[in-house]
């Protein structure tokens, strides 16, 4: 069963993290939702892994 | 007596007459005598040329300006023979600590000397007007530098083969004729409004109030540390860090919708000094002062026979120490050139590749910056809930922590498409590439880059053979061969300001002397 990692995977933070600031440029808060949830979507999709997907949501969930 | 009134002082100088001076010529001009501008006047100094510099005020301004000095600063200031000054008098500092709410564990953290055994550490906190005097002091030893207090530039007329500056001072005014002006007269640059130019950029909606306050006992160490939303100014942000002198420097995000007079008054600045350190504190007053900033700079730096240099040129967020840091990388990369062109060893090609690297440093400053201050003050509802999110998934995660960002803090700039590098023709596996600043490392008994000096030098790792005239040759061996990915018969040349121009695995003396033109701005492949 794979686990979900939460060790550093990633290089150009900033960049990505302009990137994700730059998807709400110019949409009201309801549509800034959509676009969060498309990603989060497109996102799963594409880890497809049950196990992985169930961990990232209880961490994610407000504590 | 100041000539300008409003600005607190470290040391009164006064002003220079201007009797005598009708028709006054010089080779450089340097305009402008705060730490950029008096830096470039002895780096030309030191090269052997006259310099004149005109200053506006006639004294050295005390308030709150810059303060961190990064470690590629310190570097410069060592070619220029002060860094011990500023060293034995500054707070050195490496690591940096990022905290969130009432949170007493910093939530990330960094360190600004990753590569150890270096001279120099990441940083040194010194106050402003420290390196305005040591480099003043330093001018006083060159009979070639004039430094003209209390003269403003009020015209600029391109002509020639040179400008002609029309200047005011108490007691008149002159014209002075110059072959070159190196405009460092700061973020209103008078020499930028004179000729009309450009300045475009970014304005952010913040204002961020500086107490700068002398206390004593205070226990902390020498470190930079950040806060997002601490209970002593909720919903924003607090930085805090360590001058000589125990002095402080003490940041509050204050917003936008603010009233700028009162925000400076002793009543207003008190209880945010006293919630952030404890209600019986005991502190005076250095000088507080509300900004604002923006990030912007010109379209070009290099206008004919006038270059302008550190803020007059560009302008960031203070989140980074990319402001006095990124002008002393262009008066690193200026200086050379400038001196190889007065000596008639090469034309404006080479000034204008500072115009090319001087624009990517500023470039890099200015993205880093923004991003910063994107994240300190999130423009939308949702980049405010992707940085708290950021924040609170950090106290537990490792993979969260990288984006945090208080300021990516000034590291040197390298120029990957520089038209003075010659690309690799060899395989390299690391080290330091063409455009990219030579790694300091312990070299025999001392440390590489004091060895390197400010002329063309030759890396060498055990090899022999000709060079062409005026490149030092220099073997490197163990770490510092290293650093620089060289091994046996291999050599990198290197550019007056240390920045690695050309490497080869087999170096011959076509191939070096080849490099070594277009280093000079005389080839261009």
């Amino acid at each position: 069963m794979a686990s979900l990692n939460t060790a550093p995977n990633l290089s150009g933070h900033d960049d990505i993290y302009e990137r994700l600031i730059g998807l709400h440029d110019g949409l009201s808060e309801g549509e800034s939702l959509q676009a969060w949830s498309r990603l989060v979507l497109l996102l799963i999709n594409h880890i497809g892994d049950r196990d992985v997907i169930d961990e990232a949501i209880r961490l994610a969930a407000p504590r | 007596m100041a000539n300008v009134e409003g600005i607190p002082i470290y040391r009164e100088i006064g002003s220079v007459p201007a009797a005598g001076m009708s028709r006054d010529k010089a080779r450089v001009t340097v305009v402008g005598a705060g730490p950029v501008g008096l830096a470039m006047a002895l780096d030309l100094g030191r090269r052997g040329h006259p310099v004149t510099v005109l200053t506006r005020l006639d004294f050295i301004a005390h308030c709150s300006k810059a303060i961190c000095f990064s470690k590629r600063s310190l570097d410069i200031l060592d070619r220029l023979g002060v860094g011990d000054r500023a060293i034995a008098k500054g707070v050195t500092w490496n690591l940096g600590k990022v905290f969130w709410g009432a949170g007493d564990q910093p939530v990330y953290q960094f360190d600004m000397l990753p590569v150890k055994d270096q001279k120099r550490p990441g940083f040194v906190n010194i106050q402003q007007y420290y390196i305005e005097e040591y480099l003043l002091d330093a001018l006083l030893d060159l009979p070639d530098v004039q430094i003209r207090w209390g003269h403003q530039v009020t015209a600029v007329t391109p002509q020639d083969g040179g400008v002609q500056l029309r200047v005011s001072a108490a007691d008149g005014d002159y014209s002075l004729t110059t072959e070159w002006v190196v405009a460092c007269d700061g973020a209103r640059s008078t020499v930028r409004d004179c000729m009309g130019l450009d300045f475009e950029g970014r304005v952010f909606e913040d204002n961020f109030l500086i107490a700068d306050i002398r206390m004593t006992g205070h226990d902390m160490p020498p470190e930079r540390w950040f806060w997002f939303d601490p209970p002593f100014n909720p919903g924003k942000s607090a930085l805090m860090h360590r001058q000589p002198d125990d002095v402080w420097r003490l940041d509050f995000q204050l917003g936008w919708d603010i009233d700028r007079d009162a925000a400076t008054r002793p009543e207003k600045v008190e209880p945010f000094v006293r919630a952030m350190l404890g209600e019986g504190v005991e502190f005076q007053r250095e000088w507080y002062s509300v900004y604002t900033f923006q990030c912007r700079r010109m379209a070009r730096f290099v206008h004919g026979r006038v270059i302008f240099a550190g803020d007059s040129a560009h302008l960031v967020s203070p989140f980074g120490a990319r402001g006095c840091n990124g002008g002393f990388a262009d008066i690193d990369n200026l200086g050379w050139k400038l001196d190889l062109v007065l000596r008639g060893q090469a034309d404006a090609r080479l000034i204008d590749s500072y115009d090319h690297e001087a624009i990517v440093t500023a470039d890099e400053n200015i993205l880093n910056s923004s991003r910063s201050t994107d994240f300190l003050t999130p423009k939308s509802t949702a980049s405010q809930a992707l940085r708290d999110a950021v924040l609170q998934l950090a106290q537990d995660h490792a993979f969260a922590r990288p984006f945090v960002n208080s300021g990516r803090l000034s590291t040197p700039v390298s120029y990957p498409d520089s038209p003075l590098s010659t690309p690799d023709s060899d395989d390299w596996d690391g080290g330091v590439a063409p455009g990219a600043p030579v790694l300091d490392a312990p070299h025999d008994g001392g440390w590489l880059l004091d060895a390197l000096g400010q002329g063309f030098v030759l890396l060498t790792c055990e090899w022999s053979g000709a060079v062409p005239d005026g490149v030092q040759v220099i073997a490197v061996s163990g770490l510092a061969a290293d650093r620089l990915g060289l091994s046996s018969g291999n050599a990198a040349l290197i550019r007056p300001d240390h920045y690695v121009a050309a490497r080869w695995r087999r170096p011959g003396r076509d191939a070096i002397q080849s490099a070594l033109l277009r280093a000079q701005g005389g080839l261009h492949g």
